[in-house]
């Protein structure tokens, strides 16, 4: 009789702590990323948030007091409004623009002009932006020029390049492509068989719309545009280049608050400020979340 | 059963099939030719199964009668009315397409009722209409769950159900099977012709599977570069093959060189009667079915032209596919297994071909075709 003294299958060694295994190839390549995020998202947030809470003598709730200020509410109004109005105009141009690349010649010259265009569009910010609009609609700019030897004054109410009107506008041009990006792969998803199901079960287009293709790209559609929002929420250098001065949106009134020059400045104040606008961007993200997940259930 | 399909309102006792005639139907896409002059007529309540491989214009064949394309020319006519210039959502039809075609936000049963929804019936009327027919597909336990909770097998049976929940005249079925795993597939193709016969709809079924269409449809049609090359029973298309193409595309065939002469073919000194016997004289070759070729029953194995060596025994179930080496070209015969087991591979045989009337081809390539 032979007797079995090793078993004929060596079982996996056991994971650490309920099958997950922490020294994985994954984990250490994602480490350096992690690390980033940890030092450059997560501890100014932490020390924003504490900061919040603290004044000269201690824990405090005082630096909260600001926000009923009249030139507090108002920065925050405008930049919610903004931030609306810039992804509202961006979610509708740029759906559009996504729905006619989405049905065209997905291997055509059309397809891949567009996404590598709003590939750097949507990234295109700041103070290169802020001095294209300056060169080319400012008060000086070729276009304003051009347009004034032609009859066209466009700033004979004011120069509104610099007010909120002017931020929406300048915006725009970068929440656009951002659409695109995040809005195409969900039209993508939908599937011509849905259409013609539709069809052939005795709908038309507005039954398509309406029933099929609507409500499929509903939640798709609400979240890019919650995340245009979020994007011109924290926007800051475009802004700030484009305003010298003033603290007409949260963003330059927080950098304001945080680095007066005429001795103003109050630490306490910009972190209580930041930490109103990092929950509000939370709130926002976390909906986009939940939107994102019901469409990736739907049209993968 | 049948007591879920009258309840449905679907069955043969509330609906009858319509007749189908699409008439010199001809589509182009831009030079390629998809439609060569289509002519074929549906009886009421038959299922006709267009075969063919792929671009030889069966699925433009079925989109062309859905209305979800236009012809270029010819007539499309269902139960007596020319529909030809209708669009898709007026023509009363019902289709099933190859898959993923659920709405993935409705579930089975909102599926299921969007056609009624279409139809403006109210409701509850469209919720028990829903229900009852899944229930005709064996699904009314899965009412309320979502194409991602379903299996493949399943949203397809649901697809079915939403395509005959509105009484269409006419049922589409784009390749239903060929998205699902083998086993599903036999399964759904069974349920599918169950329920066609139950409610007794006039259906086209599109399929390259010539396994699916021979033992699914009433009539099946042989398609080619655009144009039909056969349509008969199944029975008929397999033993008795118009066309060469039809012979080698259904089924396996042997391509053995041979004379023909006097109305009868000559291969490897044994004379078959001709399918076509006005065939000129010549050389040919015959397509010679598997089950055509048998061992000869005297086991003679010196030299001659059909003795060889096995060189493979394929195990089918019930029969064997045998290949065998005969010098110059190898032939396939389909056998018992019994006796195909009493010939392994090596063993030394002399084959013998039944003298079935054959289809010659002009070609003169020697090789097995399998």
């Amino acid at each position: 009789m032979t007797v079995i003294e090793r078993p004929l299958v060596e079982t996996v060694r056991r994971p650490l702590r309920g099958g997950t295994r922490l020294a994985t190839p994954q984990w250490i390549a994602a480490a350096p990323f992690f690390l980033y995020v940890g030092i450059f998202l997560l501890l100014p947030t932490a020390i924003v948030a504490g900061g919040a809470f603290i004044d000269g003598k201690g824990l405090s709730l005082s630096n909260f007091a600001t926000m009923n200020q009249r030139f507090v509410i108002n920065a925050f109004i405008n930049s919610v409004v903004l931030s609306a109005i810039s992804a509202i105009i961006g979610a509708v141009f740029g759906a559009l623009l996504a729905y006619a690349v989405a049905t065209g010649n997905p291997n055509g010259v059309f397809r891949r002009l567009v996404s590598s265009a709003c590939g750097v569009l949507a990234q295109f910010g700041g103070v290169t932006l802020a001095f294209a609009f300056i060169a080319t609609l400012g008060s000086a700019g070729l276009i304003t020029l051009w347009l004034q030897q032609h009859g066209m004054r466009i700033y004979a109410n004011g120069v509104w390049l610099y007010q909120l009107r002017g931020l929406v506008l300048v915006y725009t041009y970068f929440q656009i492509p951002l659409m695109v990006l995040v809005f195409l792969p969900a039209l993508d998803g939908i599937r011509p068989q849905w259409r013609e199901a539709t069809e052939s079960l005795g709908g038309g287009t507005w039954h398509y719309w309406r029933y099929v293709a609507g409500p499929l790209l509903a939640p798709a559609f609400l979240g890019s545009t919650l995340l245009l929002f979020a994007n011109a929420f924290s926007a800051y250098a475009t802004a700030a280049a484009l305003i010298n001065q003033g603290s007409i949106v949260a963003s330059l009134l927080i950098a304001n608050t945080l680095t007066s020059e005429v001795g103003l400045a109050n630490p306490g104040i910009a972190s209580a400020l930041a930490l109103v606008m990092v929950v509000i961007v939370a709130i926002v993200m976390v909906l986009y979340t939940v939107l994102q997940r019901r469409t990736a259930r739907w049209l993968q | 059963m049948t007591t879920a399909v009258a309840a449905a309102g679907v069955g043969t006792a509330t609906r009858a099939g319509v007749e189908i005639r699409l008439e010199n139907l001809r589509r182009r896409y831009g030079a390629v030719t998809a439609l060569d002059g289509l002519t074929l007529t549906l009886a009421p309540g038959e299922l006709v199964a267009l075969l063919g491989p792929s671009g030889c214009g069966k699925t433009t064949a079925l989109r062309l009668l859905a209305g979800l394309e236009e012809a270029d020319g010819g007539r499309v006519v269902i139960g007596g009315h020319d529909v030809t210039g209708l669009p898709a959502n007026k023509r009363d039809t019902g289709m099933v397409f190859q898959a993923y075609s659920l709405f993935p936000h409705m579930t089975a049963w909102e599926n299921v009722a969007f056609g009624l929804q279409m139809r403006k019936i109210g409701a509850a009327d469209r919720r028990r209409r829903a229900i009852e027919t899944l229930e005709l597909v064996g699904l009314g336990g899965f009412a309320n769950r979502y194409a991602h909770q379903m299996s493949g097998g399943q949203q397809q049976r649901v697809a079915l159900a939403r395509a005959l929940a509105i009484r269409p005249k006419v049922l589409l079925l784009d390749e239903p099977l060929s998205a699902l795993d083998a086993k599903v597939r036999v399964r759904l193709r069974d349920e599918i012709r169950r329920v066609q016969l139950d409610v007794g709809i006039t259906t086209l079924f599109v399929t390259h599977d010539q396994e699916e269409a021979l033992a699914i449809a009433d009539r099946v049609g042989v398609m080619q570069s655009g144009r039909l090359e056969q349509v008969g029973p199944p029975t008929t298309i397999y033993s008795r093959p118009a066309t060469p193409f039809v012979a080698e595309f259904v089924g396996l065939t042997n391509r053995l060189p041979g004379i023909v002469r006097g109305g009868q073919v000559e291969v490897r000194g044994t004379s078959l009667p001709l399918v076509q016997p006005d065939a000129a004289d010549g050389a040919a070759v015959a397509l010679v079915r598997p089950e055509a070729v048998t061992f000869a029953s005297d086991n003679e194995t010196a030299a001659g032209p059909l003795v060889g060596t096995v060189i493979a025994v394929a195990f089918l179930g019930a029969t064997s596919r045998v290949t065998v080496d005969l010098g110059d070209i190898t032939v396939l015969a389909q056998l018992a297994t019994s006796e195909a087991a009493a010939h392994p591979a090596g063993t030394r045989v002399r084959l013998a071909l039944r003298p079935d009337a054959v289809l010659i081809a002009r070609e003169t390539t020697g090789a097995t075709s399998a």
